[in-house]
């Protein structure tokens, strides 16, 4: 039991990270019907500023940089590469993404180095004991960061006048330009909160542990995260990753019980929660259920 | 606007040589069939023909004197245009609320003046204010659309077959709300199949007919006019005027 509530709890730890990951993607899902594969990119660069940046900034400071700038990074990655491709179709800028994420993670491989670059987040692997239970600090941390970080984001969408027209945009577009609302700013904002989001998550997922180049391997996670969710929910995103998240990590506890598995198990559990989901719900846990005719 | 001609996907010619104003404080109408082009007007004159491939080829489009063609659809919001889309385009998943603040996005500082004039105009929306737009009547969205249009304080309204799908009776009220919105200044471009309702309320009168003015008269000549009250006005009964139908529109045309 003692076991169970641990693994639970990293489990939210980890689901965290997957939960802001996913938002980024949907959120640009939303705004341009575009599933954006740079957001592995982003994630890399985002932490890897956080490993440099970190011994004159702090922890907090180095992360509110770094967020900021890989927004930036990704501002500039829309302006250039999918700006001019508006009208084109989806598949296409899909792809485009695909290039731009190689292309800004051969830049951040060369930061890296040959070696991994190590964190020094102020948590290490420390822990807390609560009743008995260990749970690492690392992961309160990103769980309460990314509640606020959600909070906030749902604030935005609701209250803010650049928020409701982000919304009314995805659900028709014409319609948001009829009212003077500027689709092409909606395209940039969004891009560039998908990139503040990778960035954070992916510090998170290093603190504690070290950078390299296959990080970028965590944020492939979001994808069955955001098809468990719903492509066009960000309530799915949070509750898909979170989901997703504690599946890894309780799938990690008691494979060994389950010998004839195989090891690493739990790397796989992600994809098979997706197919599970998707024979019973196609359009995801919170997606809108498309209506075609035939 | 004058002797405007336009392309959709370098191909479709739609609009060809179209000259047609609007005065301030007026109501204009804007009759024609089908696939004539009043909508495909609309979008030039609000800059919307961009998503759908079109382009102006030739002529302009003029407010006040100074040519708008081709200015992005904000601007020419905040130029004063407001435009109810066909089939009222509501965001059916947001609130009520949200729907008129959308439509004083480029009009932040006045959206609480904004909201007070259009919930006046319009009380049944200021009951629903919190509901779901996609839950509202027929009716009550055309409101809604046409409330969203006036939260930008336009000084000359767009409106795109407001009556479509409504029952005889809410015709009858939109026509006596455009004739209030007009009332307070607001020059309004009505287009329209129901062309006795608007010849009612216009006082000019345009006809189109496969992307041609081929009427242009005050609208009490109109709803005098044999033609006009043979195609829009529902006069013929008799099958021997199908035959004579074919002639009158030729001689339109040529």
């Amino acid at each position: 039991m003692v076991e169970l509530l641990e693994a639970l709890a990293r489990g939210l730890g980890r689901g965290s990270i997957y939960a802001l990951l996913a938002l980024g993607f949907v959120i640009i899902f939303k705004a341009t019907r575009v599933v954006s594969f740079a957001q592995p990119a982003f994630m890399l660069a985002g932490t890897v500023m956080v490993t440099y940046f970190i011994g004159t900034l702090g922890f907090w400071g180095a992360l509110v940089a770094a967020t900021a700038l890989t927004a930036l990074l990704a501002l500039g990655v829309e302006r250039a590469a999918v700006r001019p491709m508006v009208g084109k179709p989806p598949f296409v800028v899909a792809i485009i993404t695909l290039g731009v994420d190689v292309a800004v993670r051969v830049v951040v491989n060369g930061y890296i180095g040959n070696d991994v670059r190590p964190m020094h987040d102020p948590w290490g692997l420390k822990a807390f004991d609560i009743g008995g239970i260990t749970v690492q600090q690392r992961h309160v941390v990103i769980f309460v960061t990314a509640a606020i970080i959600v909070a906030a984001l749902f604030a935005f969408f609701r209250y803010s006048r650049m928020g409701l027209a982000m919304r009314a945009a995805s659900y028709d577009q014409e319609a948001a330009l009829a009212q003077g609302v500027s689709v092409g700013a909606v395209f940039a904002v969004s891009w560039a909160m998908a990139g503040g989001l990778a960035a954070v998550a992916g510090t998170f997922a290093a603190a504690g542990e070290s950078v390299d180049h296959l990080m970028w391997l965590t944020a492939l996670v979001a994808l069955p995260v955001i098809i468990l969710g719903g492509l066009d929910s960000l309530a799915g995103a949070v509750v898909g990753g979170l989901i997703v998240g504690i599946v890894f990590e309780v799938t990690a506890l008691y494979q060994k019980d389950m010998p004839w598995l195989g090891g690493n198990v739990s790397v796989i559990s992600p994809y098979v929660v997706m197919l599970l989901v998707l024979l019973v719900r196609p359009y995801g846990l919170f997606g809108t259920r498309e209506v075609e005719r035939v | 606007m004058s002797n405007l001609e336009v392309v959709y996907d370098d191909v479709a010619l739609v609009l060809r040589g179209i000259s047609l104003g609007v005065a301030p404080g007026q109501i204009v109408a804007l009759l024609g069939a089908n696939g004539a082009g009043k909508t495909t007007l609309l979008r030039a004159i609000t800059g919307l023909l961009d998503v759908h491939d079109g382009e102006i080829t030739k002529g302009a489009v003029a407010l006040d004197g100074a040519v708008i063609s081709g200015r992005s659809p904000a601007a020419l919001v905040r130029l004063g245009i407001g435009q109810v889309m066909e089939g009222r385009r509501i965001f059916a998943e947001l609130t009520v609320e949200e729907n008129l603040r959308l439509g004083g996005h480029t009009n932040r500082r006045k959206i609480s003046e904004g909201l007070a004039r259009t919930f006046d105009l319009f009380p049944v929306l200021a009951q629903r204010r919190k509901g779901t737009a996609g839950y509202l009547s027929g009716g009550e969205q055309q409101m809604l659309a046409m409330g969203r249009a006036l939260m930008s304080a336009p000084r000359y309204l767009l409106l795109d077959e407001p009556s479509l799908g409504l029952a005889p009776k809410l015709v009858e009220q939109i026509r006596d709300l455009i004739v209030r919105i007009n009332e307070s200044g607001t020059a309004v471009l009505l287009v329209e199949q129901n062309a006795t309702m608007a010849l009612s309320i216009a006082s000019h009168g345009y006809v189109m007919e496969t992307g041609k003015i081929v009427l242009d008269k005050p609208s009490a000549e109109l709803l005098a006019d044999e033609d006009i009250r043979e195609f829009y006005l529902g006069s013929h009964t008799t099958s021997f005027r199908e035959v004579k139908h074919y002639q009158r529109r030729k001689r339109w045309l040529s």
